[in-house]
């Protein structure tokens, strides 16, 4: 990947970072707010079901916390291995794709 | 590089952030794996959270909220001194990080039990 490439996937870091932000604060808030209550099924999915508000915010969430893993594991996989180019471009795009699948799943579950 | 220039609270923020990184990356896709599976039903789900009160999980979970919060903060210190102009309170905001996640832990604990 260029020098090009490689900016836009600093700025998309740093941009999913910025969301990141913002919704970890409310899941950790949601968490102790959930432990207080007990953590039922019953009352995580009145919380959740039919709800749009919170259906956009857990597909933004996992979208972001996709995109946001697979660069960092880029990262880190090629200031600690020799593993670069093309074949381990792919291999994070596909584990994020693979990754953000399956967070939209969950967030369709808690919805419907 | 050699220890001593390692061995500096800006460094230890670095591994920080790269470690709960890692661990989170990896526990990412079990996160959503689970939840995804058991959401099929209440009766499915409510069994999921009967495992997640077992002692031991409990306390993985704490580590995973103490990761999370710890990620967060190191991330907003990243963020700062990338765009923001002044540095020189970069130790002062590793302090406000560790000290942000542990209260953090500390709140989740708390609630918990």
């Amino acid at each position: 990947m260029g020098a090009r490439g490689e900016t836009w996937l600093w700025i998309l870091q740093r941009a999913t970072a910025a969301v990141l932000a913002g919704a970890v604060l409310v899941h950790l808030a949601t968490l102790v707010y959930a432990v207080r209550q007990g953590l039922s099924a019953a009352a995580i999915l009145a919380r959740t079901e039919g709800n749009l508000a919170w259906l956009g915010f857990y597909l933004l969430f996992a979208t972001a916390a996709a995109l946001h893993a697979g660069i960092g594991l880029r990262t880190v996989l090629r200031e600690a291995t020799p593993w670069r180019g093309p074949s381990l471009d792919g291999a994070v795009l596909l584990l994020a794709v693979a990754i953000a699948a399956a967070g939209w799943r969950a967030a369709f579950g808690l919805f419907a | 590089m050699s220890w001593p220039a390692r061995n500096h609270p800006n460094y230890w923020a670095f591994l920080l952030h790269r470690m709960s990184g890692l661990l989170l990356a990896l526990f990412l896709p079990l996160h959503f794996w689970a939840l995804g599976t058991a959401i099929e039903g209440a009766a499915r789900l409510d069994g999921f959270l009967r495992w997640t009160s077992a002692p031991l999980v409990k306390l993985a979970e704490i580590g995973l909220v103490v990761l999370l919060a710890a990620h967060l903060t190191g991330g907003l210190r990243l963020l700062a001194i990338e765009f923001l102009a002044w540095r020189r309170w970069q130790k002062t905001a590793v302090a406000l990080s560790a000290g942000a996640s542990l209260a953090m832990g500390l709140v989740f604990l708390l609630n918990l039990f």
